[in-house]
Formats: C-alpha cells, sequence, structure tokens
C-alpha cells in the first residue's frame, strides 16, 4: 500500500533519481561506443586528414576504395573462415570437455584446470610460446612430426596452413572459458531426467540428443554469441605469430583495420572498415535478440 | 521402484572417456608446460628435451633487466583494480535504476545498454583513439580504462540479481527509515556478493590480459600494461630468445595463474554463476 | 534529506573517481625532453641508450634526455605519429631512415639544417657516409641524422664450408658461386628430408630489403629518389626475385615465407650455413655462436655486391617546444661524434656512421681483433639507399606481400610485381 501511493505520488522524483543513477554509465556508454559508432559513420564519407590539409566530403569514396581492395576482402574472407572454424570447434570442444568433467573421472580437478588455463592466460603471452610450436625445423610441432617421419613443414610460412595455425591458437584459447558456462549448465539439470531415460532404456547417445542438447540451448545461444563476437575481436596472437601474412592469408578484419589506422594513418578508410565490422557485429545482436532468443527459452 | 534398487551410476563414463580426457587435457596444458621447460633451463636446452639439464633462474633475471617489468606490473594493477572499482560503482547504481524504478525511456536506455554487449570499445579503436586525443589523455592509464568503466555485463548480471531480491526488503528497510542509497548499500549489495565476486574475476582476467587498445592508447614506460610491454618485449628483430621471452611469458602471467591455481574452485564457481541467466 | 546524501554521495564518488584517474595520469616535467627509441638488435641495449642519455645529461645539466623504449621499428614510428597527432610529440625518436617522405607529409619534422649554424656544426653535418645520407636527404635538405645505420651481409659457418669442402675463408662473391656452395652446403638425412639448408633470406617484415640485396646487384634500383615512382616491374627486378624463388625450387633454401625473427637461431641450430640478415646480429651471432664464423659482402651479379643500407636517424620533431628540439640537436651532434658514434658500433654491431670514428683507436683495435665487424662498412661504397617513397608503410607493404606471394608460388614472379607496380602506382598517384 505505501509503496504505491509513494511511487504514484512521487513518480517524478522517482523518475529524476533513477536517471541520476543511470546517468554516470550512461554518459561513458555513449561517450566511447554509441556516438563513437555514429562519428566513425560520419568519418568515412570524409577523407583522411593529412598534415595540413583537412579532411573533405567524399561521398561514398572510401567505400568504393574498400570495394576494389584485395587486401580487404581477403580479409572478409579469411575472417568468415576464421569464424566458421572457431565457433564450431570451440563450442563442441568446449561441451564435450563439460561433459567429461562433469563425470567424476580420475584425476578431475587436473583436467579441468588444464582446460580452463588459457583461458586466464594472456593472448599475447601465449602467442610467443605457439610461435616456438609452430617454428620449421626445430620447433615442437616440428620435432613430433619428424620423429613420426612426416616431412617438414612450414605451418605459419605458408598461406595454406597459415589460417588454420592461428584458427587452432584461438580455439586453443577459448573451448576452456565456454566449458564452464557448459558445466553450469549441466549441473542445473535435474538428475531425474538421467534415471527416467536409463529407465526408458535410452543409450546415451540418446539421451544426450533428445534431453540434454535442448536442455542446454540457451547456454550454447549464450556462448554462440560470445564466440561470434570474439571471431571478430580475436587478433592478438596475429600481431605475434603471422602479422597478417604470408601475403595477407591471416589478415583479420580487426587487424586490417589496425594496420590501415594506426600504421598507414588513412583514418578515413579506417572509419570504413569499422563500419564494415559494426554492421556485421550488430546483425548478429538483431538476429539473436529476434530470432534466436525468441525460439529459445522453455519457461 | 525403491530408490536402492535404481542404479547407483547412469550413464557412466567408460575408460575410454578418461583416456580421451586426459589426452585432451595433456595436449591442452603442453603449450604453458613448454613455457616452463624452457624459462627454467638455460636456452641450450630451449629445444632439446634433456632431462638431466640444469635448472636456472637465469632467464627470469634477464628478462626482468631487459624490460621495466615492475614498472609494467605496477600499472596493470592499477589499471585493473582502478577498472573494476569503476565498474562495480557504476553498473551498481545503474543496475538498481532498472531494476526498481519505472520511468519513461527506460526500454530505450536499457537497449542502449545491451548494444555495447555486442560493439565493444575495441572495435571502434579509430573513434575512441581520437576522442581520447581530444581529451588530451592519451597515453594515460585513466585512458585505457575510460571506454571500459561502463560495463554492459556488469548491469545486466546486476539487473538480474537485483530483481530477484524480495521486495519486502526493501519495504522492510524504508520503514526503519533508510534512503535509498542506504537501502542500495545495506540490503541488496550484500545479496549480490557472489554476483560481484564472479564478475570482478571475469573482469580482472580480461582486463589484465587485454591488448589492442592499450597498444594504441599508450606510447611510454609510465603507462604501458604488461601485455604491451611484453609484445614490446618480444618483438625484438634480433633473433628472438625463446627462453628469455618464455621467462617474461611466465612473469606476466603468473599472477593470474597462481591464482587460478589456488582458487581454482571460486575461481569456476564464479564464471559460473556469471554465466548463469 | 534523503536527495542531499543521495547527491553528496554521488559526487564524492564521482570526484574520488576522477581523482584517482588524473592521479595516475602521465605528469609530463617541463625540463625533459623525450626521446623515443626503437632496439632492433639484440643485446641491453636499452641499457646502453639510458647511460649516453645520462652522460649527456650530466654533460650538459639543462637538459634531461628521456629515452624511452618504443619497441620495432614499425612500432616506435607507429607510437611517435600518435604522440605527434594527438599534440604530444617527443622531442626526438630515431625512426627508419626510410620514414622520412612519411613524416615529412604528415608535417611531423623540421628539417636539420635548420639547427646547423656554425661551421662546427656544418662539417659535422658533412661527416657522415654518402650513402647513409641517401636517405636523410631529399628537396635539397638534410631531414635526419644517422644513428643506428646499417647494410645487409652474409653470415656463414666456416666449419660447414670446410665439410662441403669450400675455401672457409671465402665467402661467395656472385650468385653462381653462392648458387654451387648452397647445393654443396645443403644436407639431407636418411629420409630425404633436410637437415641444414644452404641458404636462408628471410622474407618477413623486411621482404623488400632483402630483395634490394638481390635487386642492387642485378644493377637495378627500386624507387627514384623522389620517392615519387617505383620499378617494380623492371624484368631485371622480376630476374632478381626469380632467382630468390629458384633456390627455394632447387631445394637449397626453405620453402615459404621465412621468419625474420628466427633466421639467426637457424643460423646458431645450424639449420642453415648461409643466412643474410643485417649486420645488428652480429653482436648476437658472435655471443651465441658454437661455431667458427664468417661475415661476407652480399653477392654481385651484373654489379659487385650491393647491399641497401639500413638502419634509423635521428629525427627532430616540429610539435615539440623550441628548446626541446634545440636539445635534441645538441643530442644527436653529441652521440654521433666519432668516439661515441665508434662505441655504439662496437655495443650494438651496427655501422659506426662517419669515416673519423673508425680512425679512432678503439675501433681501429676492434676491427683488427675482429674484421668480421668491417665487412659491413666496407660494402658502403657500393651500397644503395633503403627503398623508400612517401606513404612509405603502405607502398612497402605491397612489395613484401608481392615478395612473399612469389616465395609462397601462389604468383609468379612476374605477375606478383606487375600486381604490385599497378598497386604502388595507385597510391603513388597523388604525390607525382
Amino acid at each position: 500500500m505505501s509503496a504505491s501511493s509513494s511511487s504514484i505520488a512521487g513518480s517524478g522524483q522517482r523518475s529524476i533519481h533513477a536517471w541520476l543513477l543511470l546517468l554516470p554509465a550512461l554518459v561513458l556508454l555513449v561517450a566511447f561506443t554509441h556516438w563513437p559508432a555514429v562519428a566513425t559513420l560520419i568519418d568515412s564519407f570524409y577523407s583522411t586528414p593529412k598534415g595540413t590539409r583537412a579532411a573533405v566530403w567524399v561521398g561514398v569514396e572510401n567505400y568504393q576504395v574498400m570495394a576494389e581492395d584485395p587486401v580487404f576482402w581477403q580479409a572478409v574472407r579469411n575472417n568468415l573462415w576464421f569464424a566458421a572454424a572457431t565457433i564450431p570447434a570451440s563450442i563442441g570442444l568446449a561441451l564435450l570437455m563439460a561433459v567429461w568433467v562433469n563425470e567424476r573421472i580420475a584425476g578431475r580437478t587436473f583436467v579441468r584446470m588444464a582446460y580452463f588455463t588459457p583461458t586466464v592466460l594472456p593472448m599475447i603471452a601465449v602467442a610467443n610460446i605457439w610461435l616456438f610450436f609452430y617454428t620449421p625445423q626445430y620447433g615442437l610441432l616440428e620435432q613430433v612430426t619428424g620423429a613420426l617421419g612426416l616431412p617438414s613443414h612450414n605451418w605459419l610460412g605458408s598461406p595454406s596452413t597459415a589460417l588454420g595455425a592461428i584458427t587452432l591458437v584461438a580455439v586453443w584459447k577459448e573451448a576452456g572459458f565456454f566449458m564452464i558456462f557448459y558445466l553450469a549448465a549441466l549441473q542445473t539439470l535435474n538428475p531425474s531426467l538421467k534415471e527416467a531415460a536409463a529407465i526408458e532404456g535410452a543409450s546415451r547417445w540418446y539421451f544426450f540428443r533428445r534431453v540434454q542438447w535442448p536442455l542446454l540451448m540457451p547456454t550454447t545461444l549464450f556462448v554462440l554469441v560470445n564466440a561470434v563476437i570474439n571471431a571478430f575481436r580475436l587478433v592478438d596472437h596475429v600481431f605475434i605469430l603471422t602479422r597478417g601474412g604470408p601475403d595477407n592469408a591471416t589478415t583479420l578484419l580487426l587487424y586490417h583495420l589496425y594496420e590501415v589506422g594506426f600504421k598507414f594513418w588513412d583514418t578515413a578508410y579506417a572509419a570504413a572498415i569499422t563500419v564494415v565490422l559494426v554492421v556485421v557485429l550488430s546483425s548478429v545482436a538483431l538476429f539473436q535478440f529476434f530470432v534466436l532468443d525468441k525460439k529459445v527459452h522453455y519457461q | 521402484m525403491s530408490r536402492s534398487q535404481a542404479p547407483a551410476v547412469i550413464y557412466r563414463h567408460t575408460w575410454l572417456d578418461t583416456v580421451a580426457a586426459w589426452l585432451l587435457a595433456l595436449l591442452w596444458i603442453l603449450p604453458l608446460a613448454y613455457a616452463f621447460w624452457t624459462a627454467f633451463h638455460p636456452s641450450d636446452y630451449a629445444i632439446r628435451f634433456d632431462l638431466s639439464a640444469p635448472w636456472t633462474l637465469q632467464n627470469f633475471r634477464k628478462a626482468w633487466d631487459a624490460a621495466p617489468f615492475a614498472r609494467y606490473f605496477l600499472n596493470t594493477t592499477l589499471l585493473v583494480a582502478l577498472i573494476l572499482a569503476a565498474q562495480l560503482l557504476l553498473s551498481t547504481l545503474a543496475a538498481f535504476a532498472f531494476a526498481r524504478y519505472q520511468f519513461r525511456g527506460k526500454n530505450i536506455a536499457f537497449a542502449l545498454v545491451l548494444v555495447q554487449l555486442m560493439i565493444m570499445p575495441d572495435i571502434l579503436l579509430v573513434e575512441n583513439y581520437q576522442t581520447m586525443a581530444r581529451l588530451g589523455l592519451v597515453d594515460t592509464l585513466f585512458a585505457i580504462g575510460l571506454p571500459y568503466f561502463a560495463s554492459a555485463f556488469a548491469i545486466f548480471l546486476l539487473r538480474q540479481t537485483f530483481m530477484g531480491i524480495p521486495k519486502e526488503l526493501d519495504e522492510a528497510a524504508r520503514v526503519e527509515g533508510a534512503s535509498t542509497l542506504q537501502i542500495l548499500w545495506r540490503v541488496y549489495v550484500p545479496l549480490a556478493r557472489p554476483v560481484y565476486t564472479a564478475f570482478a574475476l571475469v573482469s580482472v582476467s580480461f582486463h589484465w590480459n587485454n591488448f589492442l587498445w592499450p597498444l594504441i592508447i599508450t606510447n611510454s614506460v609510465e603507462s604501458r600494461p604488461l601485455t604491451v610491454g611484453l609484445q614490446v618485449f618480444s618483438s625484438v628483430e634480433q633473433g628472438v630468445d625463446w627462453s628469455t621471452i618464455t621467462a617474461a611469458t611466465l612473469m606476466t602471467s603468473a599472477p593470474l595463474l597462481i591464482g587460478f591455481i589456488l582458487f581454482q574452485r571460486q575461481f569456476v564457481q564464479s564464471f559460473m554463476r556469471a554465466g548463469i541467466k | 534529506m534523503q536527495r542531499n546524501m543521495f547527491l553528496k554521495t554521488l559526487a564524492a564518488s564521482a570526484a574520488a573517481m576522477l581523482s584517482l584517474g588524473a592521479g595516475l595520469a602521465h605528469a609530463a616535467d617541463p625540463l625533459e625532453v623525450p626521446f623515443y627509441y626503437p632496439v632492433a638488435v639484440g643485446g641491453p641495449i636499452t641499457k646502453v641508450i639510458d647511460g649516453y642519455a645520462s652522460d649527456f645529461n650530466k654533460a650538459h645539466p639543462q637538459y634531461k634526455i628521456t629515452p624511452i623504449y618504443a619497441g620495432t621499428y614499425q612500432e616506435t614510428i607507429v607510437k611517435a605519429l600518435t604522440a605527434n597527432k594527438s599534440g604530444k610529440a617527443p622531442a626526438t625518436s630515431v625512426l627508419l631512415s626510410t620514414d622520412m617522405f612519411t613524416l615529412i607529409d604528415e608535417d611531423a619534422i623540421v628539417p636539420i639544417d635548420d639547427f646547423a649554424k656554425t661551421d662546427a656544426d656544418k662539417a659535422w653535418l658533412k661527416g657522415f657516409y654518402p650513402a647513409f645520407m641517401a636517405n636523410s636527404q631529399t628537396g635539397g635538405k638534410t631531414w635526419g641524422v644517422p644513428f643506428q645505420r646499417s647494410t645487409v651481409v652474409m653470415y656463414y659457418n666456416k666449419n660447414a664450408f670446410k665439410e662441403a669442402g669450400l675455401d672457409p675463408n671465402k665467402a661467395p662473391a656472385t650468385w653462381k658461386e653462392l648458387s654451387e656452395a648452397a647445393k654443396k652446403l645443403t644436407k639431407k638425412d636418411a629420409s630425404g628430408n633436410v637437415t641444414q639448408y644452404g641458404i636462408q633470406i628471410p622474407s618477413t617484415g623486411f621482404a623488400y630489403w632483402m630483395l634490394q640485396t638481390l635487386t642492387t646487384p642485378n644493377d637495378v634500383l627500386l624507387a627514384n629518389e623522389a620517392g615519387t615512382k617505383v620499378t617494380f616491374d623492371n624484368p631485371k627486378v622480376i630476374e632478381a626475385l626469380d632467382y630468390w624463388v629458384n633456390l627455394t625450387k632447387e631445394g637449397v633454401h626453405p620453402k615459404g615465407v621465412i621468419e625474420w625473427g628466427t633466421t639467426p637461431k637457424d643460423f646458431l641450430e645450424k639449420k642453415a650455413a648461409i643466412i643474410v640478415t643485417t649486420t645488428g646480429n652480429l653482436t648476437n651471432i658472435k655471443a651465441n655462436a658454437k661455431f667458427d664464423f664468417g661475415v661476407g659482402q652480399i653477392a654481385g651479379n651484373v654489379r659487385k655486391g650491393g647491399s641497401p643500407t639500413g638502419g634509423g636517424n635521428f629525427y627532430i620533431f616540429k610539435k615539440a617546444p623550441k628548446e626541446q628540439q634545440q636539445a635534441a640537436f645538441e643530442f644527436a651532434k653529441w652521440v654521433t661524434a666519432p668516439e661515441r658514434a665508434a662505441q655504439w658500433s662496437m655495443d650494438s654491431g651496427y655501422v659506426a656512421v662517419s669515416p673519423a670514428a673508425y680512425d679512432t683507436p678503439i675501433l681501429k683495435k676492434y676491427g683488427q681483433d675482429f674484421p668480421q665487424a668491417l665487412v659491413a662498412r666496407d660494402q658502403l661504397p657500393v651500397s644503395v639507399a633503403e627503398f623508400s617513397t612517401h606513404d612509405n608503410q603502405r607502398v612497402t607493404k605491397v612489395l613484401n606481400d608481392a615478395v612473399q606471394a612469389a616465395l609462397n608460388g601462389t604468383k609468379t614472379s612476374a605477375q606478383a610485381m606487375k600486381d604490385a607496380q599497378k598497386e604502388a602506382d595507385r597510391i603513388l598517384r597523388s604525390y607525382q
């Protein structure tokens, strides 16, 4: 009784309170997310200011240059391949790891630690270790393949394997992180479901496919969105392993953005590339919000 | 159906599971294991796995001398603390507003917050860099942290948590004459403690390891965090000395790694809580 | 009542946050002269540079040169330009000599001539090796002061030479000799896998520079002096690139793109008998080689020898306060004086920047004890400028990509160079 009357009487005051509470966070969000997104869009229609020359309106010229730039399209292709490989691989492995860790196998703590450790290490640090793994002739991978009698291979130096090599590093880094979310979800599953299925005589695979997997859908969705964002955000290892090479075989969109914006100082073109990235991520967000969210939740 | 007759363990894992899980675990830990090997042995043994090789701390000494890691450690610690403090403060206030207030434009405001979940400040490098330049903040710790102070993730989590706290507790406190902020501090915050811990661990891990934005926004040693320092250190154009670099790598990862190993269970549980929706 | 508490708390926390942030902000000391420098060679270079700075500061107490280690050359120019654009330019920075055009276009630097007013100054400026000045002057003005300069040399494993029946005191001097030596030096194990390659030329990071070690002996330059035109599709250039590609096809050179950073280690691990890389690696190789090694000039072809020069110059930044600029000039003068240039050459492995430095007693003795150190200098008469144009980073990347494409076999040398020419022309159009 008291709550409703005070809220009606003081709703104006409460509104102000609410906005005041919200203000600091909202100001910063707008300043560093929303406004830059809009400003980037605007900047992409101007030329790059250079030395004493100011920026001039050039319309869609930056986009035209982009459309004709083979390196940009290479970056798009690379990123799509990278996403297509890392997303299912890391999610699949994460699920597998979670299932294993959830069961009481011997040495469970060690196994869980091994799976999760890559997550707490800085990517830039582990990339150095992976650089050694991939070094031709005496790198660790080479020593293993050499012991097996296989020929030497320049993993990071040939366009056919370089992208795969950095994909592996990304999957290694991410799977453990996603595993935790699956682990949490698995532990909230009602154990009586298992009993019921066992009594019905269902096989383990059937139990997984028809019971566990659908119930894990919300988690899978959450993990999927994270994986997609990371597929476009994770470029730290490129700095150490390949620097975008060989011949742009491992140039990812964000890395290309960095090169154009901070090595070539072509800020207008970099803005155009940013717009592309933002559009891609927004589409995924909208897709998640409007399509998947509606379909997935049970309760 | 008596309970004692139900199978004690249903769908038990097989030995195949165990072997496979272990194999994967060993593969997964291999890079770190290699780093340990190389960092603690002289550089001659970097690629030779001779078990009788002598142990040494020399690589750590070399790495420590070669770059101002002490300063980098200080910078990173301050940075992570600053970001966490700001995030906790701002997101608590904002989440409380979303959870307990009705006001015009609430949904729009919330939608704006959600945008940041997808479009992180990292993507908007170029523009954010120019903003910092205009504010005169380039090459400061503050500039590294500022874009992250408002965390959509934290707001989201806390709002969820706050909404689940029974309103009766509110009213009880209000009857005792508590102000809004006092209610927030005395009722909501303590009840959300697990979520705060979870978020803190996520935030610290993320920002300790963050690289690209700090790379661009810092120039000098005074503001450079560990990740940038490590990359600057390991990109010497002369031959890479694996031993020194892995020593440096272990040094920079050590705090999080040690923290994780010691508090493994809490760590895992925190991350799990952060994901539960 | 409630509202006041509320607002006070809000204000207090905001203030606390701001002061915490401001307290951590990087404060500039007016007496300081910030100096960015890269480290491109191994060894305790940061300590050496710090030592020079503190010696200079002692001799000139009104200045406080503050060395700031900024990473590789590429990272250093990113940082210097970043700082410049945000209004906090350093007073001086050591940057690649090839960055000259970029820096001029960004209106970031001032000519050194503006500071060299006395006769002594002018004599000092004229005292550098002409080969090093080639990348430091344009439009009749001098924009950079040579500091850590290098040429490319061939390091060769004398023991491997002996084993292969080659004269360990004679490095291959022509392409023909090089190919033959490489064939003899390539060792395979029982299953046919190569355990030691005859020759290794790295192709990440500085592929264009390595290409120059082949185009220069083939008597062709890659860019004009004004930095506005490139000649990638010249048949002599394609021929030089083909020579490199053929080495990989013949199996005497590792396949694919070879990492710059691991090449010295490959040499030390005896995975390659001859490597082509900067003289800056000399100190590292000398310290760590467990075998006798030699240093040879770049092999000639049509033209005798011919390495490009490389390395970094001092630049003075326009946006720095005038007093800082003057201090930077004094520092550059002081640190390139013959005795110090000689010391720096020994500490780092770079070539000393002036003939006068080689006449100093310490460098004379060093050269006698360790003649390998003189090879890079002996090449200077036949050396050419390092590849440099306007919008240098972009054009260089185009060239690097083309070289990598040819080495990977994804394009023929001719096709790669033609595509690169087209792209470079497009980039340079607005500068012509």
